[in-house]
This record gives C-alpha cells, structure tokens and sequence, in this order.
C-alpha cells in the first residue's frame, strides 16, 4: 500500500521533471527566442521578478472565483432542495436552468460585459458555469433515496422536513460534493473567461486579464508565468474540494474508502 | 409463547378480500384473507412475484388495498416494525443512530430513547458495535441492526420481508434461532416473508401458502410442533415431515399458477 502510494507520488513528479527538461533543452539545442518560447529558467525568474504584479493579479482572480463558488454552491443546493419539494416549481426553471448551461459562458460574458461593470461581470461568469454542476448533482442525490428507507420513514409517520433534513440530504451528500467539485473548477474557468473577453478593454487586473495584457505586449515569459500560477490556483481548488469531500464522507460512503486487500 | 387452545387471542390483523392491482395493471392480490392472532407467528409463503410483499405492505400501511378491509390493532405509532430483504440502514450513521431512528422521528424523549435503544442493541447482541458504521459491519451483523431498529419502538406487531435471504446459511440458522429467541421473550406478533420452505417451517406456528397471479391463499398449515426449536428439531423426523407436507402445498399452489 504505501509502495503504491510512493509511486503515485513519485511517477507524475518524475514525469515533471522530464517534461521540465526536455522543454529546457529543446529551448536552448534550437536557440528559441523567449518571445516565442521562453526556458523553464527564465519562467521561473520573471515569476519571481513580477511575484508583486502576478501576487495581486492572482488573489483578484481567486477572490473571483471563491465568491462565484459560493454562490453556486448556495444557490445550487438551495434550488435543488426547492425544485424537489415542489414539482411545479421544477418544471417551471428546470429548462432554463439547461439554457443556461449549455449556452457557452464564452458568448454570454460580451453581453454581461455590456450591462454590468465587470468585476460583477466576472463574478456573475463565474456563477453561471459553477452553478448548474451543483443543481443537477445535487438534484439526482436528493432523488436517488434508497425506496425501502423513505418506507420506513412513512412507517414512522415522518413529516416532509424530517425526510428532507434526515434522509434525502444525507443521501445526496455523495452527489452534492462531486457537483461542488466540478464547480470549483468550472467557477475558476467562468472567471477567466470573462476576463479575458473584457480583454485589454477591462480595468481588471486578474490572472487572466494579465495574460492577455502581456500577449500584446508580446511578453511571452511573464504569459507563461500567469499560465502557471492559474494551472496551480486550479490544482489547489480541487485538491482542497476533495479533502473537503474525503472528510466528509471518509467513514460512509464507498468512493471515500480505501480498499483493503 | 403459543396461544392458549381454548381461549384464542384477539385478532392483530384481519385482511378481508383484500386486492390490490398496480397501476400498470398488475394484479398483485386479489381476494386475499389473513388473519393473525396475537403473539402468532405466521409466515406468508410462495413463489417469487407471488404478492408477499405487497400483503406486507399492505398490514403496514405502507400501500393502500384497491378493494377489501385491512384491520390491525397495531396501526398507532411505533405499534408496528418493518424489516426489509435489505438492511435498508442509512450508511451515513453508525449503529445507535440508524436504530434510534424510529423514536427521532416520532415524538419521545431522550432519555427513554436512550435506554430503548440499548435494550435494542443488547436484544441482537449488538451493543458493542453502536459506534460502527453499517459498512464496517457483516451482512448478518447489519441485520440484526436492521432487526433492532424494527424493535426499538416495543412494536406489538413485526412484519419481516424475506429478512435473510441474502445471508448465508450460517448466518441464517443462527438468525433463525435469535428470532425464535427474542419472539419468545418479546411475545411480540410476527409475520414473517420467505420463500424457503424449510425456514418457514422451522419458525412457523402456522403457514399461508400463496398462489401467484393473482395473489391468494391456497392453503393454511399449522405447524404445532412443540417449542423450542432448536437444532434438534432442524434434523427432526417431525421436521422432515413437517417439510414434505408444506413443499406438497407449495407445489400444489405452483400447479395452480401455471
Ligand atoms: N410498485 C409496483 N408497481 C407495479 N407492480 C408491482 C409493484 N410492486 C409489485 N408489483 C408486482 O406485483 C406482483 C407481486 O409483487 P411482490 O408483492 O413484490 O411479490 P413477492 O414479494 O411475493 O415476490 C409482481 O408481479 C410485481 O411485479
Ligand atoms: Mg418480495
């Protein structure tokens, strides 16, 4: 077991290091200028160079998207918890709940963009594309209630609010948090995209609007930079959403249990 | 405690006529007639799809009958105790709260709560596992759990569906003979689902075979075998016997549905 473990830590960090130096010694055997792909070295150095800009640039961005989150989450569980009490309500939002989804965050922000300031913007992007992941999960938890269990509760005479609070929440624990991980992702996404179509235009400073705004300045390295500070911003909202739901569910639920053989 | 010859116990249940036809339009029973006297233990016997569980869910309230009369002394709070096939546990609570369960959600109070749910536990001899999660228990340890919360309200009537069909044959027995057990200390009225004809034998004072399609009783037999029974009585010529004439019926109700 612990073999395991050493190798799942070890394989991807090995494999980091050989992408690290591959990309390090193609820079140099074919002399790429830093404007078109700059070395590893030199990433590492502007992050350090412009750690104050990029710093700032990334707590914009992450405040962004815990909001966005938070929203979502709320909003998500608060709305699938009223669309399972209440089936007329359901039929009436459900289908623009999908709209919403499957339109593509990317063409809605010009509009948002156009109506709102844009930090409200941003974090109403990073709403929309985090919220729905949290509906419908947590919506198929709270409708996949083990049959004989809600018998049981009838049996004991049980009122609508103890078969919520007691069985069809607990139930749909499992769901709920494999929604709110998707969302975490996805808020950071919502945000960025937003971002980056208010582009040069926007008076916003985040990761995203960073990467833009050093494109046209064609400072490639500081790119770079940014890129890697979100990939980690990413890395870190889902590793934190998944220790959350291990916590959560660790002593219960199978997809938490390591197995023993 | 078998019920005295002379002066038979007040009825539990009484169904009537009953029948029942899903909306498909399945006929799950029809003119279905059960009684069952206080402190009896029957079981409901047939092939499988034959109406068994839906006669259970039926007595329990659980299901209302298309036509007929359903009558239970026992339909006050608490006054009845479920077991499903399934343990039917909440895998998100540990022992003492999934057996707790009953008295959470009908009004009480905590400290009697408290005793009843240790009475609970000790009656299948749980205790010690309280704190466990339901996933960290066997599949016979969940049944008892399952067992001690149909128990924990002090039900007048217990209804059990096919309550160790999943269990091996180890379990089985040995859950056969801790029902027998607490049936006897608890004098408590049990209708109890199989479809084994040596379990419902082994457990019965009286069994209703069913036909299926639709569901009804095709025979009645009593089993007045003497108490206890015990392993003994497993390996018994009276046993044998006893078994040969209830899978005779059985046969005989499954001739009829074909
Ligand atoms: N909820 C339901 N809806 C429709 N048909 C059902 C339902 N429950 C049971 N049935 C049908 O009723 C018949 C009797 O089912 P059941 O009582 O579960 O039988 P048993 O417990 O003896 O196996 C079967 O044909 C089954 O398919
Ligand atoms: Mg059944």
């Amino acid at each position: 077991m612990t073999g395991d473990r050493v190798l799942r830590m070890a394989l991807p960090a090995a494999m980091l290091a050989l992408v690290v130096l591959v990309w390090d010694l193609t820079v140099r055997l074919f002399a790429i200028p830093p404007y078109v792909l700059p070395g590893p070295g030199l990433v590492a150095t502007t992050l350090i160079a412009d750690r104050a800009l990029l710093w700032q640039s990334l707590l914009v961005t992450l405040s962004i998207t815990v909001q966005g989150f938070a929203l979502a989450s709320i909003g998500g569980v608060f709305w699938a918890v009223v669309f399972n009490q209440f089936r007329l309500i359901e039929y009436s939002f459900y289908p623009y709940a999908v709209i919403l989804q499957v339109t593509p965050v990317i063409a809605i922000a010009p509009l948002l963009l156009i109506y709102m300031p844009q930090s409200l913007a941003v974090l109403v992007c990073a709403w929309i594309v985090a919220f729905f992941p949290v509906l419908a999960n947590t919506t198929l938890g709270l409708n996949s209630v083990d049959h004989n269990l809600l018998a049981l509760f009838e049996l004991y005479k049980a009122s609508r609010w103890q078969i919520l609070m007691r069985l069809k929440l607990p139930a749909a624990l499992p769901q709920m948090l494999a929604g709110l991980r998707i969302a975490g992702g996805l808020s950071l996404i919502g945000a960025v995209v937003a971002e980056i179509a208010a582009g040069s235009a926007g008076a916003g400073s985040g990761l995203a609007y960073r990467i833009a705004e050093s494109g046209y300045r064609l400072n490639i390295p500081r790119m770079f930079a940014a890129l890697l500070l979100l990939s980690l911003a990413g890395v870190a909202i889902f590793l934190v959403l998944s220790a959350v739901s291990y916590a959560v569910l660790r002593r219960w639920h199978e997809s938490a249990i390591r197995r023993e053989r | 405690m078998p019920p005295e010859e002379s002066s038979p116990a007040h009825p539990v249940v009484t169904l009537r006529g009953v029948g029942k036809t899903f909306e498909r339009g399945t006929v799950a029973l029809d003119g279905f007639d059960l009684t069952v006297r206080a402190g009896e233990f029957v079981s409901l016997l047939g092939p499988s799809g034959c109406g068994k569980s839906t006669a259970l869910r039926i007595v329990a309230g659980l299901s209302q009958a298309s036509v007929g009369t359903v009558e239970t002394t026992a339909g006050h709070s608490g006054g009845i105790g479920f077991v499903f096939q399934d343990p039917t546990l909440m895998p998100w609570a540990d022992v003492a709260t999934n057996v707790r369960l009953p008295l959470d959600l009908l009004p009480g109070d905590a400290v009697t709560s408290r005793d009843a749910v240790a009475r609970a536990l000790a009656s299948v001899g749980l205790t010690e596992f309280a704190a466990s999660y339901p996933r960290e228990l066997s599949g016979g340890m969940r049944m008892r759990a399952s067992i001690a919360r149909a128990l924990v309200t002090g039900p007048q009537l217990l209804l059990m569906d096919e309550p160790f069909a999943a269990l091996d044959e180890i379990n089985r027995f040995k859950l056969n003979n801790d029902l027998l057990a607490l049936w006897h200390d608890l004098r408590r009225t049990v209708i109890f689902v199989t479809h084994s004809v040596f379990e419902s034998v082994y457990l019965s004072q009286r069994i209703v075979v069913m036909t299926s399609r639709p569901g009804r009783v095709f025979a009645e037999i009593d089993i007045p075998a003497s108490q206890p029974r015990n392993e003994e009585f497993r390996t018994s010529a009276d046993y044998a016997g006893y078994c040969r004439q209830v899978a005779d019926a059985l046969a005989g109700a499954m001739a009829v549905t074909s």
